[in-house]
């Protein structure tokens, strides 16, 4: 008896074997889909943790009175007080070109950061002071270790007289590193220690909030019109497929859109989030209109006929009843468009949204750059030091996205409803 | 009275129709529907009389639940429908143009094949009926609504220290009764119930059809069922669809016991269907 259920037969070995081996093929997919983005991740992770922190050298200035006149602190020469204190520090460096050198061991802001340092404590005036100034960008890159000193002089670009220099300066105790709290503070700059990610932030915020508050009224207005009142007819379906297809428009093209209309016919201003938002928006609206019409579809039509028997007009069944059902499905729509819009660059090229913006924007009509056009000009740059910015700069993105989607898990558990 | 479907009367007006009144709430008269070019119904005629149970028996795609649905105009939702002919409510024809769709389902409440109460509380979902209808005007009312509705269902003490508990968490049979005592908290005049059963179990069955004989004193009832037996056990009126014609109409004794067409004779003995 047991030999008729336990008997291996041929059919039985090949169905087994054809499970077992689809069981590995599909690890192995799954497999290979983590490799690449533990790689991906990690290797952003390693080249950028080192924007995170940035260094620091400590100079002695002289800040008596015959240098700087307590009464009228602006009218010191900050620059050159500095320059004249770090040639002092090392009174062996005499040639042009060394002093040039050693000056660039200190970020070029110097005069303004001795002025900041005198301002924010103007009890240190009177005497010598050890103060803290930021490293330039290829000092950092040097003490942090990322540029190895071992290196044949031709090969990096620090000379080793300047290499000397800072590890006197170590042997001091003058040089410290810390979290890099001007990377999130400062907007962008030219000079890599200076340079910041806060501008960009604040253009994508911006920008996405144009988006988000042009492109969701639209789509859902359109997707509940669309599904829930429009005539099926020849028309309609022309619609339908007319915004499938833009859903699929490659994002340059509004981009090319944007310039054309909004800053040539309208004569928006350039390079604003304004304009940024709603380029965006136009690549957002089909995305939130195709998965809200997919959610009103997925919504039971016992629900619409339980309201409409009920004597519920075709709008009372739809906003009471069917749009809050479908609404979880809605916001999940909605946040994979906004977050497709974060990421988008080429659109944001052409509408100016590429230049060089120092300054951080307060409103939706001021010069913004945003995250992914900042990373594509971080690493365009020509600095070393931008390396490590561009990869903090993608990972202030990927954070940026995977708090959005953690939003639209959180929606979606909140509003959801068994039925 | 005249009036019931363009103008909204007060909750109860027709309400207390005397029981005497012989006359037929419900007259169709040589009604054709389409779907598109093909015909679903052929030149019906039937008369439902008032605070009795009617019910549409016959073989699936008979025609009987698009006639049902003819009744309270749940047709106008599929685009490809077309109704001709003359139905009329209390002698009023409830396709003019001129009348409102939402107050005829005010009046012609409808009770669905598959349970569907609104994923909402249960309170709310007796409630919505009466607050889009604004047919209460304080909260204790509205109460008082819910609570007739649900005694009347027969299902207010099983839920009554629950009220506010997801109507969509109850069991099948006990959904069906809400949705009967959701249909009937609008105090409509007749009641439509497309298979109230076809999804429930024997006993829930025989729970339902207990609560349709007591709803009859107070309202109107249509019924569609494919169970020849629940038609014997709940109606008192029967009508046989086939093939889109309305074969034979009668009481439901005489229809049961000694029908005069061929057909139903076939259909009730098992032989089509």
């Amino acid at each position: 008896m047991t030999s008729m259920l336990t008997t291996p037969t041929r059919l039985r070995k090949s169905r087994e074997a054809s499970e077992t081996r689809f069981k590995w093929f599909g690890r192995g997919a799954i497999a290979i889909s983590l490799a690449f983005l533990v790689f991906m991740v990690g290797s952003i992770i390693l080249q950028g943790k080192g924007a995170l922190t940035t260094s620091e050298i400590a100079v002695t200035v002289d800040l008596s009175a015959e240098n700087i006149d307590p009464n009228d602190i602006e009218a010191t020469s900050f620059d050159s007080l500095m320059k004249k204190s770090l040639r002092e520090t090392f009174p062996e460096v005499t040639s042009r070109g060394d002093k040039r050198k050693l000056y660039g061991l200190l970020s070029v802001d110097l005069g303004f950061e001795l002025r900041d340092h005198i301002l924010a404590d103007p009890s240190i005036l009177g005497g010598p002071q050890k103060l803290w100034f930021t490293a330039s960008d290829d000092a950092d890159l040097v003490i942090s270790g990322s540029v190895d000193r071992d290196l044949p002089e031709d090969e990096r670009r620090m000379s080793d007289l300047e290499i000397s220099w800072l590890e006197t300066l170590e042997n001091n105790d003058s040089v410290n590193r810390h979290f890099n709290s001007k990377f999130f503070t400062n907007g962008d700059s030219r000079e890599p220690e200076l340079a910041g990610i806060l501008s960009a932030l604040m253009g994508s915020l911006l920008t996405l909030s144009v988006c988000f508050f042009v492109s969701f009224p639209i789509a859902i207005l359109a997707a509940i019109y669309l599904e829930e009142f429009a005539p099926k007819n020849r028309l309609s379906q022309f619609i339908e497929v007319n915004i499938n297809n833009l859903a699929a428009v490659p994002s340059i093209v509004f981009g090319l859109l944007g310039l054309a209309m909004l800053l040539n016919t309208f004569g928006l201003p350039r390079s604003t989030p304004l304009v940024g938002g709603l380029v965006l928006s136009l690549m957002t609206l089909p995305t939130i209109i195709i998965a809200a019409r997919a959610s009103l579809r997925a919504v039971p039509p016992s629900i619409r006929e339980a309201a409409l028997g009920m004597g519920a007009s075709p709008v009372q069944a739809t906003f009471h009843h069917v749009a809050p059902l479908a609404l979880p499905g809605i916001l999940t729509g909605t946040i994979v468009g906004m977050a497709q819009a974060l990421g988008e660059t080429a659109p944001l090229l052409m509408i100016g949204m590429v230049a060089f913006i120092a300054d951080v924007p307060t409103s939706i009509v001021e010069p913004a750059a945003a995250l992914p056009v900042q990373i594509f000009l971080w690493a365009d740059a020509s600095e070393r030091a931008f390396v490590e910015k561009t990869s903090a700069a993608i990972i202030v993105l990927l954070v940026f996205l995977v708090l959005m989607n953690l939003l639209a898990i959180f929606l979606r558990k909140k509003f959801e409803k068994r039925f | 009275m005249n009036n019931v479907v363009t103008e909204m009367p007060e909750a109860t007006s027709v309400q207390n129709t005397p029981a005497a009144n012989k006359t037929p709430i419900f007259t169709a008269k040589n009604v054709d529907v389409y779907y598109g070019a093909k015909q679903a119904l052929d030149k019906i005629n039937l008369d439902i009389p008032r605070n009795k149970v009617t019910s549409l028996i016959g073989p699936s795609g008979c025609g009987k639940s698009t006639f049902l649905r003819c009744l309270n105009r749940m047709n106008d939702l599929v685009d490809i429908c077309r109704v001709e002919g003359d139905i009329q409510l209390e002698g009023q024809d409830i396709y003019a143009p001129e009348v409102d769709v939402v107050a005829l389902r005010q009046h012609v409440g409808m009770v669905f094949q598959k349970p569907n109460p609104f994923p909402k509380s249960i309170y709310d979902n007796i409630a919505y009926g009466p607050r889009i209808h604004g047919l209460t005007s304080s909260k204790s009312e509205l109460d008082d609504i819910v609570e007739w509705s649900l005694q009347r269902a027969g299902l207010w003490k099983e839920v009554s220290d629950r009220l506010q508990e997801p109507g969509t968490g109850l069991s099948g049979g006990q959904q069906q009764r809400l949705c009967i005592a959701r249909a009937i908290a609008v105090r409509p005049e007749v009641i439509l119930m497309d298979e109230p059963c076809s999804a429930l179990d024997p006993i829930a069955t025989a729970t339902i059809e207990e609560l349709i004989d007591e709803l009859r004193e107070k309202f109107t009832i249509v019924i569609v069922t494919h169970s020849m037996q629940q038609a014997a056990r709940v109606s008192q009126r029967t009508a046989f669809f086939h093939l889109g014609n309305l074969v034979e109409t009668g009481p439901t004794k005489t229809l049961f016991t000694s029908p005069e067409d061929e057909r139903t004779q076939n259909y009730i003995t098992g032989r089509i269907g």
